[in-house]
């Protein structure tokens, strides 16, 4: 199998897992979560360097900070599926005794996660922290984070972006996710948040913008383009283009799976439209 | 009956100072974070010393926990500095996410707490931060007495692995403890012996509580003075030790009756030894402007009112 077949095929067996987690406990956050699918498969198969063994400290390797929790289904399937603790555990999602909590934490020790998150606008502060932590070790790896674009209606992102750009903060790479919908509808209806591009560019943050943010290919190249902007005294930014809800039909377009679980037959639809590749869990 | 006198008054918030600049010196992994107040948290020398550890976060308080949070994955210890109404409430969420909850080993440096912050006024005169940082699990509150014990404090939470608030002032009060003393994390300290009634007072009414015993023994009271610089966690054994002989409690503290150190005793009281307490504390209220002394004085926050709530939870036993 070719490797970019194997991303492919990660990329149908993560959005399986995501309707099966959310469908088995009728709650969590499937629309947010296939709309970024893509962009985690490709952050941690192709795009972050890694240790073999989690560390919480992770000195010597890429990091990474998912700031708006809630998509949390994408997260754990992910991080699963590279090796970070076994698949079959995605079964315990939202359970109670579970590692898998609603929102993503470490308090039960789980491998791949460092800080938690839910409540939004949180991430990019922690990121900045993680990536000046690297500085003062000498470790020239980089900090990836995630954000909702919604979630950039909270303030404290803007504390960080003006802190960032200020204090050369140039081994980031934040990563938007501009699919135009939060819970209560589109962004544009909720709180218009104007040009995002420019808005970051003001404050004096290096943009990327990938298009086709569900797309392999665009995201590898975005994010390889953004990565050789990274060292040049300026954070980084993504603007990732993605549709929620992607890759099952009813589900894309609308703000209206932000926050909701398919029903038995809607499930069976959408892994009609996603076939198993790499095995259920 | 055991006394203490001082030689010099000085501010605990310099005490903080001087035991980050000693950390700076000892502690490679020690980093510090402000918020636009370097001055009023006496941080100077510690940034002449480790430029290169040192965060100006401007006024961005949210972001300063954020970041420190971030700096301790990494195995940095980040002490935040900023007032105590910043440190908290303003940020709580922040301190609840991204340090309580996810267990980064942050400490939160509060300067100018409670009603001597003085002048400034009651936006400025957080007295439910004792409340709030105690509520959070996991989360260790420590309020100091004097110069001296601010030092040791901030030089031994670097060696606690976990998030910690510490909470210190901005006048300057007496200096009564000894200079070279080893902090011990959750361990109160006798300062003197009675029979009659235990007096259990934190920060900067512990002075005060002693200045009452010794009001108390011109009136033939004798009174056992407990400083309890960690209020979280609580010294049960020390405070149920002394009721059992005293038979009553006054607790004392610059800060609301409501969620400080006195309602963690009456909580101490109630599931072990039910007592008579009598609450040494702001009542519920906002502080406002004026001068420490003259606020103390208004909110009943001084030697005065201890000697006054030790006469009456006598008369309870």
């Amino acid at each position: 199998m070719s490797k970019s077949q194997h991303l492919e095929d990660l990329v149908i067996q993560v959005r399986r897992d995501i309707l099966r987690m959310v469908h088995k406990v009728n709650s969590g956050h499937p629309g947010g979560s296939l709309g970024c699918t893509e962009f985690f498969v490709a952050l941690y198969n192709e795009i972050m360097e890694q240790n073999d063994e989690f560390n919480m400290d992770g000195i010597g390797e890429d990091l990474f900070f998912l700031s708006n929790g809630h998509i949390s289904p994408v997260y754990y399937s992910v991080l699963a599926r590279t090796g970070y603790f076994p698949v079959d555990e995605l079964n315990t999602f939202r359970l109670i005794n579970s590692r898998l909590q609603g929102h993503p934490t470490t308090h039960e020790g789980l491998p791949g996660i460092r800080i938690a998150s839910g409540s939004l606008g949180q991430g990019m502060s922690v990121a900045i922290g993680a990536a000046q932590a690297k500085k003062l070790n000498n470790d020239k790896h980089l900090i990836y984070s995630l954000h909702g674009d919604g979630e950039l209606q909270e303030g404290q992102n803007w504390e960080a972006i003006m802190y960032a750009s200020a204090k050369k903060v140039d081994n980031l790479i934040a990563t938007v996710d501009l699919n135009g919908q939060q819970i209560d509808g589109s962004t544009d209806d909720v709180l218009d948040m104007g040009d995002v591009k420019s808005k970051f560019e003001a404050f004096g943050w290096i943009v990327i913008e990938i298009e086709e943010g569900n797309n392999l290919e665009a995201i590898l190249k975005g994010m390889a383009e953004a990565k050789n902007k990274t060292g040049q005294e300026k954070p980084v930014c993504v603007l990732l283009k993605t549709v929620m809800g992607n890759g099952v039909d009813f589900m894309m377009h609308t703000h209206a799976w932000h926050g909701k679980a398919p029903n038995d037959e809607q499930l069976a639809i959408g892994l009609e439209q996603n076939p198993e590749t790499l095995g259920d869990y | 009956m055991k006394t203490y006198t001082y030689t010099e008054k000085k501010d605990t918030r310099s005490g903080f100072g001087a035991g980050l600049t000693e950390l700076g010196r000892t502690n490679p992994n020690v980093v510090a974070l402000c918020a636009d107040l370097i001055g009023s948290l006496k941080m100077n020398d510690f940034i002449a010393e480790n430029p290169e550890r040192f965060f100006q976060v401007g006024i961005a308080e949210a972001n300063m926990m954020g970041i420190a949070a971030g700096l301790t994955i990494g195995g940095k210890i980040p002490f935040t500095g900023t007032f105590a109404n910043f440190s908290t409430g303003r940020v709580y969420d922040q301190i609840r996410q991204s340090i309580a909850y996810s267990g980064k080993n942050v400490k939160i440096c509060a300067s100018h707490a409670g009603l001597t912050l003085g002048e400034d006024g009651a936006t400025h005169q957080i007295l439910e931060d004792i409340g709030l940082m105690k509520m959070l699990p996991g989360m260790t509150v420590i309020n100091t007495c004097d110069y001296n014990q601010t030092k040791a404090a901030t030089i031994a939470i670097a060696e606690h692995d976990g998030p910690v608030y510490l909470r210190f002032g901005r006048p300057k009060v007496p200096v009564f403890t000894p200079e070279n003393q080893t902090f011990e994390i959750g361990k109160g300290i006798k300062l003197t012996e009675g029979n009659d009634v235990t007096i259990v007072a934190t920060g900067h009414l512990v002075w005060e509580a002693l200045e009452a015993s010794k009001e108390l023994h011109e009136k033939g009271i004798s009174a056992e003075v407990i400083n309890i610089h960690t209020i979280k966690p609580l010294d049960e054994k020390i405070i149920l030790d002394s009721v059992a002989k005293t038979k009553c409690i006054v607790t004392a503290e610059e800060h609301n009756y409501l969620g400080g150190l006195g309602e963690s005793v009456s909580r101490t009281l109630a599931t072990h030894n039910p007592a008579p307490q009598e609450f040494v504390a702001t009542q519920d209220t906002f502080g406002e402007s004026g001068t420490p002394d003259q606020l103390m004085e208004k909110y009943g926050l001084n030697s005065k009112s201890i000697v006054s709530a030790s006469e009456k939870v006598l008369k309870r036993k």
